[in-house]
């Protein structure tokens, strides 16, 4: 696996992919409520997908079945998922977990809309390609699953094999994970036009 | 140019970036900018790491006044101790409440008197007022669309983002109608209209878009009602869910708390007036249903969309067309244990929770206590009922309906979010089914390899009594 990256953002990452052949996994599915209650960003990697991915409550037992246990995925950076990831809750320690797992890029069909917020928060690109270019992407990997899969998110292009697809992402996105901006320093940059702003409204709207 | 509610909304929070002595004023067809957050809820869970990031940077919290914490997600229904549920809840508490002090955030905690689940809290102090941008770190600040407020859920960063500067930026959503002509049935209930129509328009039909509800079943419903619908908007996908304000609204809102008095009342309504979409305002897309056509909804599946009618048997793999639905399906059959053509009044439940920031006000507590009176709670079933707010207990208690579940069977909890997520020990165990009047069935939500069903709380109440699924037009 590698990772280009400008000063702090991504620009472009080859890895293997893990697949999870499945529509509208939701964020209670990628970190389950009782992982919650942490008032840290950090250390959720290893509850990641807890319920499909352990077989007893306290993490001690794997189920051989799930995708991510096989031996064949292990060290994947890229996820391949389905349509609506990530629907439901707005919790960021969704992203979170999938970061401290060890995930760079997720591709899938379509994402919910909190969800790929986060994830541009997060330094953690999510690519949307076509159903059918996403069923070439799992045959693929099916296949072979050391299959290398190359993102440039300069050029907005996937390419494993003998496939290579274009992708959409808004210009604001991309410049964020590109350059890996500090968004709120952006922001408080536009004090005075914030102010001003605040000082236009009538008086019952100020409180 | 006929603009639309949510045109409107988005219009009068821009921040213009290049001029600051004409603010507000944007272009018509602008699609992103800097957003102004006039409202920002916060709870326990999604704030920790949003003040933390603050502090790394040596930042403020721009608009305390603008901002308003409870605690709500992790806490015990049956002790009034903040440690009731284990030191790494009470840890997260604990931050919530020192994090406010440090940040001059007004926090009703634990024993408050205003303390409530936040959707439920928040309107009912009049915090929620027509044509604000609210925010929260919880994807069902959806609710406060009923207001004919832009509400919407954002991630931990975006908190910080508000904290620091009481702005967001944003890109212009896709717009999406959803009309409800006529009137609804007898029996039939904000819930069921808003399973019907996530129904209707699928788990993720609503992606990228705000929808506004409307339509003579939509103008009839109560305040309460209305929170019910645009609560479950996300369950269609959509960012947020909209109700134009009008005098509902207004009366709702007139004497509370924090809803502005005298003057700044008259100037307030003038405006609020306004807040509608324009004859021939143009939407993205539309979607239309008859009320006359909405049954009693029970979900069957493990996503919101998988949705039918009390008295339609369970649905086969071949009923769908689409390829992933039919794989959805079959995934759903399996870890609901239901049969393909199974009637739903045969399905026995074992718990019922009535509650969550979508069935937690006083109208669905009597709604339900109107069922309990009928009966007794069966045998074998757990049922609790949780206000979603200490106001909403106090209420209830007044009219005595704590007494009427609790002599029917049902448990009489404290205010919070409960087993809709089960971020305390109302979790349901593998196995479990459940009648739950929440708003998320997915996979585990209520407990590992725990099945739950999204029903009214008039369909909550009456399967307690009877044990499994029962139309509860047959109670009335
Ligand atoms: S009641 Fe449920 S959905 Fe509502 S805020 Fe609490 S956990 Fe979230």
């Amino acid at each position: 696996m590698t990772t280009q990256t400008s000063p702090a953002g991504i620009d472009v990452h080859t890895g293997t992919a893990a697949p999870l052949n499945q529509a509208n996994v939701d964020t209670d599915q990628i970190i389950p409520k009782q992982f919650l209650t942490a008032v840290t960003r950090s250390g959720y990697g290893k509850h990641l997908f807890h319920d499909w991915r352990y077989l007893d409550q306290h993490e001690q037992v794997l189920n051989p079945e799930f995708s991510l246990n096989k031996p064949e995925h292990q060290g994947a950076s890229i996820l391949l998922v389905r349509e609506n990831f990530g629907c439901g809750s707005s919790r960021e320690h969704a992203p979170w977990s999938l970061d401290d797992y060890g995930f760079k890029v997720l591709i899938a069909t379509s994402f919910a809309d909190i969800f790929y917020g986060n994830c541009i928060n997060n330094q953690l690109l999510p690519v949307q390609l076509e159903s059918d270019q996403m069923d070439q992407l799992f045959a693929l990997v099916e296949q072979d699953s050391t299959t290398q899969i190359t993102v440039n998110l300069q050029q907005q292009t996937v390419t494993a094999g003998d496939l290579s697809f274009g992708f959409d992402i808004a210009e604001q996105h991309k410049n964020n994970l590109l350059k890996g901006l500090d968004a709120i320093g952006q922001t408080l940059e536009l004090d005075a036009q914030i102010t001003a702003f605040e000082n236009s409204r009538p008086a019952w709207q100020q409180a | 140019m006929a603009t639309t509610l949510y045109d409107k909304i988005w219009q009068d929070h821009m921040i213009d970036k290049n001029t600051s002595s004409s603010p507000s004023v944007i272009d018509k067809e602008g699609t992103e900018g800097l957003m102004y957050i006039d409202r920002h809820l916060i709870h326990e869970v999604t704030s920790p790491q949003a003040f933390a990031g603050l502090d790394d940077k040596n930042r403020k919290v721009r608009c305390p006044q603008r901002t308003f914490a409870t605690m709500d997600h992790s806490i015990s229904t049956r002790s009034l101790a903040i440690d009731a549920c284990g030191p790494t809840n009470q840890l997260q508490l604990q931050t919530l409440a020192n994090n406010c002090k440090k940040h001059g955030i007004s926090l009703f905690p634990v024993g408050h008197q205003k303390q409530g689940i936040v959707h439920v809290m928040g309107p009912e102090l009049g915090l929620i007022q027509p044509g604000m941008t609210v925010v929260c770190g919880d994807s069902h600040t959806a609710t406060h669309g009923a207001f004919g407020a832009l509400a919407f859920g954002i991630g931990t960063s975006q908190v910080e983002h508000v904290f620091a500067s009481q702005t967001l930026k944003q890109s212009k959503a896709k717009s999406m109608l959803v009309k409800v002509n006529g009137a609804l049935p007898i029996g039939i209930t904000a819930k069921d209209v808003i399973l019907a129509i996530i129904g209707e328009i699928g788990h993720a039909g609503a992606t990228g878009h705000v929808i506004e509800y409307s339509g003579e079943a939509i103008s009839a419903l109560s305040m309460e009602e209305r929170m019910t619908v645009c609560n479950m908007s996300i369950e269609a996908g959509a960012k947020a869910g909209l109700i134009a304000p009008d005098q509902t609204t207004f009366d709702y809102l007139e004497g509370r708390e924090y809803a502005p008095k005298g003057d700044d009342w008259n100037q307030a309504v003038a405006y609020w007036k306004g807040l509608v979409t324009d004859e021939g305002a143009e939407f993205d897309s539309v979607i239309e249903l008859n009320a006359a056509d909405i049954t009693p909804q029970v979900t069957w599946g493990t996503n919101p969309g998988q949705v039918i009618g009390v008295n339609t048997p369970v649905p086969a793999v071949t009923d769908f067309d689409d390829p992933i639905d039919q794989d959805s399906a079959v995934k759903a059959l399996k870890y609901m244990d239901l049969t393909p053509g199974q009637k739903l009044s045969d399905l026995a439940v074992n718990n019922v929770f009535i509650g969550s920031c979508t069935n937690g006000r006083i109208e669905d507590m009597r709604a339900a206590a109107a069922i309990a009176k009928q009966g007794k709670v069966a045998d074998g079933v757990t049922a609790i009922v949780v206000p979603g707010s200490v106001a909403v207990k106090k209420q209830a208690e007044e009219e005595q309906l704590d007494q009427i579940f609790v002599e029917a069977g049902f448990e009489w909890r404290l205010p919070g979010c409960s087993m809709c997520l089960g971020m305390n020990d109302d979790i349901l165990q593998e196995g479990d089914r459940c009648a739950s009047t929440s708003n998320r069935n997915f996979e585990g939500r209520q407990g590992r390899g725990a099945r739950t069903h999204l029903v009214s709380p008039a369909m909550a109440a009456a399967a307690a009594l009877a044990g499994h699924f029962a139309d509860v037009r047959d109670y009335q």
